[in-house]
């Protein structure tokens, strides 16, 4: 190796270093607490334990991350099909202005916002009672799955719309003209041609999002702290309550396993049709 | 309908598409700062039935809880900012400019950590700190917040330097100039509006961090996100509302101004 790469390499090495000693190897600590018994030997008793203990849980997760997943990716092309075919420069403005504000509000605070916004003497139920839209007696609290939804969605819609929004806008126009002028509607426009073309970003924003969400401990606790509950909580029961490292880390494995489908069937499809 | 009346009444749908949004969006934020000067709201109450600012000098009340945790907190994030360029920058310089065995396996593993749910590699990362006395510290909460704001702090480097005009080095390398020296005084100094950026993100991102802190700064270290979060759970909505501001508006104002600090031409060097 010529000394010019050796000193590149030296560039890189502090950064890969702090990589390697806070990730690689807590992740591999991480693995191997997973399937460790507590003599020190190989077990799978971390993961019946956990199933038998947190099998909602685990369904309760893919739902509520799989559901928020869903509406953030329709929400996300409403808002680039809007930017990037809408008519109305007024309307499209005031969008743009509009659906960034969450973008960098931490999920902490997020969660802080909903629980009093979605509570049942909250915001949103006093302004449908106002309006005449819900009997004062009707009114329900929303701090259960669908307030994470809620919650889930409110925040990272912005992140996937500005990526969606910004591909779209890359977007050759010439064919989008085309197919208006030849009476296509809007949304036709939208799903047929301009679509296709960014899903490759739209699946980026989607698969990074679900991996985030899997990650959140605050909302949760926030706004859901009955059961069932998402599995972070869990983790964090396991911890605190009882030290249970073994089991903590077999849901936590779990978790990797479902972060890995969904990347997987990504990478699937990449190559089908890299194929095709 | 006739077309004159259609066309007036064009608008009245995106309009109120646009205004159920801009509740949906606006309406949270309205009833947390409603909350935070509320001195008395109960039920059935819509609105709060005394206004002021009693809660606000409780959190700004000097050596009170709040300020130690904003202390905390703007120290954490000073120094993971001043660890993550620290590395990132020589790191940058060489994904962009240099000849590297393996370059593109090296930006990829710098993504790794987000293609895995972090909580479960935090509560290791508390593990392994424990061990080493770690826990509770400020260090210790500054390298997770570190490890978090690296790949940003890298990626955004890397595409920073890469988007500097080779030619302008050479010039300088022309006339004279050491590789140390052209990179002080034309490379770095060009790259300084794409790291700025990075290192904003990267102190948003430790101002924010909730999880590592949570497991990794118990019990010593507590944090405005600790501090919020614990408020709420006690049911204190004023504390938290106040605390939820104050994250609040670094995150709003790095909202409306990214883009001139990110600049077109860096981003389009972002992973490449």
């Amino acid at each position: 190796m010529t000394q010019s790469r050796l000193i590149s390499l030296a560039l890189v090495a502090p950064a890969l270093a702090i990589l390697l000693a806070l990730f690689v190897y807590p992740l591999g600590f991480s693995l191997v607490t997973a399937f460790e018994g507590e003599g020190g030997a190989w077990t799978v008793g971390n993961f019946t334990k956990a199933f038998d203990f947190y099998w909602r849980d685990i369904g309760f997760t893919v739902l509520i991350v799989g559901l928020s997943t869903v509406l953030i990716g329709g929400f996300a092309i409403a808002i680039g099909g809007f930017l990037t075919l809408g008519e109305n420069p007024r309307a499209v403005a005031a969008l743009r202005w509009l659906y960034r504000w969450p973008l960098f509000i931490p999920f902490v605070v997020a969660g802080q916002l909903m629980r009093t916004f979605l509570a049942k003497n909250g915001m949103m139920n006093n302004a449908l009672v106002e309006l005449g839209l819900l009997a004062p007696l009707q009114a329900q609290s929303y701090l259960d799955w669908r307030g994470i939804v809620v919650t889930f969605v409110w925040k990272q819609t912005p992140f996937v719309a500005l990526l969606v929004a910004g591909a779209m806008a890359a977007l050759d126009r010439a064919t989008i003209e085309a197919a208006r002028n030849l009476g296509a509607g809007r949304l036709r426009v939208l799903l047929e041609i301009v679509l296709p073309q960014v899903r490759q970003t739209l699946i980026v924003g989607l698969i990074l999002s679900f991996v985030i969400m899997m990650s959140v401990l605050s909302v949760p606790l926030m706004i859901n702290a009955q059961s069932p509950t998402m599995l972070t909580v869990d983790m964090a029961f396991r911890i605190n309550a009882y030290g249970d490292y073994g089991v903590a880390n077999a849901l936590g494995f779990i978790s990797y396993l479902m972060t890995g489908v969904v990347a997987w069937i990504y990478l699937r499809q990449g190559v089908r049709e890299g194929g095709a | 309908m006739s077309a004159a009346l259609r066309h007036h009444l064009g608008w009245l749908p995106q309009g109120v598409v646009l205004g159920l949004l801009a509740f949906a969006i606006f309406g949270p934020l309205l009833n947390m700062l409603l909350w935070a000067v509320a001195e008395q709201w109960y039920f059935p109450h819509k609105l709060p039935l005394e206004y002021g600012f009693s809660f606000w000098q409780r959190v700004f009340r000097p050596r009170g809880n709040a300020m130690v945790s904003l202390g905390n907190s703007i120290a954490i994030a000073l120094f993971t900012v001043a660890v993550c360029l620290a590395v990132a920058i020589p790191a940058g310089y060489a994904l962009a400019r240099r000849s590297l065995p393996l370059r593109g396996l090296i930006l990829l593993a710098f993504l790794l950590p987000q293609a895995f749910p972090s909580l479960a590699v935090y509560i290791n990362v508390a593990r392994i700190f424990y061990g080493l006395g770690l826990n509770g510290t400020i260090a210790g909460v500054v390298l997770v917040h570190t490890m978090h704001g690296l790949v940003f702090a890298v990626w955004i480097a890397t595409a920073a330097f890469a988007a500097v005009d080779r030619e302008l080095e050479e010039a300088a390398r022309n006339i004279g100039a050491s590789p140390l020296q052209a990179f002080r005084a034309v490379t770095l100094p060009l790259a300084a509006p794409g790291i700025m950026a990075s290192a904003i993100f990267v102190f948003l991102e430790s101002l924010d961090e909730f999880t590592g802190t949570y497991f990794v700064g118990v019990p010593d270290v507590t944090t405005l996100p600790l501090l919020l979060f614990t408020a709420s759970m006690e049911g204190n909505y004023q504390i938290a509302s106040i605390t939820a501001l104050i994250l609040l508006v670094p995150s709003v104002g790095f909202m409306l101004f990214i883009e001139r600090f990110l600049k077109a031409d860096v981003l389009a060097k972002v992973g490449s």
